[in-house]
């Protein structure tokens, strides 16, 4: 019960200070202050999401179907080579200089490359979805595993395991925190890299509404879309809470000691 | 009977010798102490026995089957519990059998009645971060006995304890370990565990690291009630700073 209480009162200022924004935003528009067809108040946001509504949420279905299918490929792939890594140390020195040089490819930079490349479906979004997300999870992944510590191998060899057993009991609930860390990073990233997929060609999904709205000057629909990343976002990062609280229940245990 | 025996082991790390020439033995049901400062290579040669390495000269043979750097056959304990954070306590205790291909269930219901034996009942399904530092160790000591093998390695397995913790479970390990029957090999620094503990220490001096010396204690393990306090152990004690201090 305390522990509750304490976390609302740890979330106030952050409650307090958005609200706050808001409040000024509404403010300088109301008054004037800010021609609005520069900057819509909050109110003309929340009511141009409301006026289009099932239109946004067709192509937000659409993005999040990209984001989705490009994060899970990204976490496989990142399995897969963060894996490798770790089990021979040959492969990690030889791909791992690669990895930091893509995450310094801008990704507005190779969209339209893969556009190009892919046309104007899918599997170009789905691609820079893949390119985003791989690498905070490949890294959180190979540090989770570096992170077993050297004495409970020695253990669990003294008991006899093998590679697979120590990698399944050890290794890989170690990783599974930083995991975690990497995969909230990409979760939010996932959203972010499909849209901009969607700006530099595409037949539907929030970049190509956001491009349309942009076009006509919309400037309150644009950041409508702008308001929907943003919760779908928050959304994605609880669920990723959520997984984590569910396979770690360790970590919510009840500290109070037995003696 | 010999369970136990190394016989000239000699392990180097590149071009440093760690320990040279040593041979011990352990008999059925015997508690010996291996008692040395700290960089004479006690845990080099516990390695060495585990199987874990190699040495480069030398043998080691549980009951006269030649296990040199055959992981699996004998117990370890560390001074860390090593208990997996996220796995319940009766799964930790369990990991052995686990790892042997026994199935969860089984592997359970054969460790659930030995938490009473171990001081350790109600805790079966919690994390170890809820346990004290003394009962993780209990812990620790009966999934090393799951291990199945007869004989185990403790490397200063109470050494992180506070002192009363420590003392409690001095008591309690003497017990325990008589109603197991479990044969151990004990690392420790700490002059009085070791003679309160063992039947027999062996000494080990030099880098690198030799067995200087051997002591048996007289006093039968049942009969060490306030052993502390007695002149026969202040005599082992003076016998042992005496041969430290010289080396």
């Amino acid at each position: 019960m305390r522990k509750k209480s304490a976390n609302i009162t740890d979330k106030l200022p952050a409650a307090a200070a958005i609200v706050l924004i808001i409040a000024l935003w509404q403010f300088l528009c109301s008054a004037g202050i800010i021609p609005h067809y520069m900057l819509p108040s909050p109110l003309e946001v929340i009511t141009a999401v409301g006026k289009d509504f099932p239109n946004l949420m067709m192509h937000t279905a659409v993005t999040l179907q990209e984001a989705f299918l490009g994060l899970l490929a990204g976490i496989l792939l990142a399995f897969a080579a963060a894996t490798l890594m770790d089990r021979f140390s040959v492969i990690q020195r030889a791909l791992y200089p690669i990895l930091i040089i893509t995450q310094t490819i801008p990704t507005i930079a190779i969209a339209p490359i893969l556009v190009l490349w892919m046309g104007f479906g899918k599997a170009p979004k789905i691609t820079l979805v893949v390119i985003t997300t791989f690498f905070p999870i490949a890294v959180g992944l190979l540090d989770g595993f570096k992170s077993a510590d050297p004495d409970s191998l020695r253990l669990m060899r003294s008991m006899g395991a093998t590679d697979m057993q120590i990698f399944y009991h050890v290794k890989f609930p170690s990783a599974l925190p930083y995991f975690f860390s990497g995969l909230k990073v990409s979760a939010s990233y996932a959203v972010v890299g499909a849209v901009i997929a969607e700006w530099l060609g595409g037949f539907e999904g929030l970049g190509v509404y956001m491009t349309r709205a942009r076009k006509a000057y919309s400037f309150d629909r644009m950041f409508a879309v702008i308001l929907v990343i943003i919760v779908i976002s928050l959304l994605l990062i609880l669920l990723v809470n959520i997984l984590r609280d569910l396979s770690m229940p360790h970590l919510r245990a009840d500290t109070g000691k037995q003696k | 009977m010999q369970l136990l025996r190394a016989e000239h082991i000699t392990k180097q790390y590149g071009d440093k010798t760690i320990i040279r020439d040593i041979s011990v033995h352990l008999d059925s049901g015997e508690l010996v102490s291996l008692l040395g400062l700290s960089g004479a290579g006690k845990t080099t040669l516990f390695h060495v026995l585990s199987g874990l390495v190699t040495p480069e000269e030398g043998r080691v043979f549980l009951e006269e089957e030649d296990i040199s750097g055959k992981p699996g056959r004998i117990s370890y304990m560390l001074q860390k519990d090593l208990l997996l954070p996220h796995k319940k306590i009766i799964d930790n205790v369990s990991l052995p059998m686990l790892l042997k291909g026994t199935p969860k269930k089984e592997a359970r219901e054969k460790a659930d009645p030995l938490f009473r034996e171990f001081g350790l009942e109600g805790t079966q399904y919690l994390y170890p971060s809820q346990l004290s530092g003394g009962m993780r160790q209990r812990a620790a000591l009966l999934r090393t006995y799951l291990t199945g093998n007869r004989a185990a390695l403790l490397d200063e397995p109470f050494s992180a304890l506070d002192t009363i913790t420590k003392s409690q479970i001095h008591e309690w390990y003497l017990d325990v370990i008589g109603k197991i029957g479990l044969s151990v090999f004990f690392i420790t620094h700490d002059i009085d565990e070791a003679i309160l503990l063992s039947d027999r220490i062996y000494i080990m001096t030099g880098r690198p690291g030799e067995i200087h010396s051997q002591i048996k204690i007289e006093t039968a393990r049942e009969n060490r009630k306030d052993f502390t306090l007695t002149d026969e152990f202040l005599t082992y004690k003076r016998r042992i700073i005496k041969t430290l201090r010289e080396h």
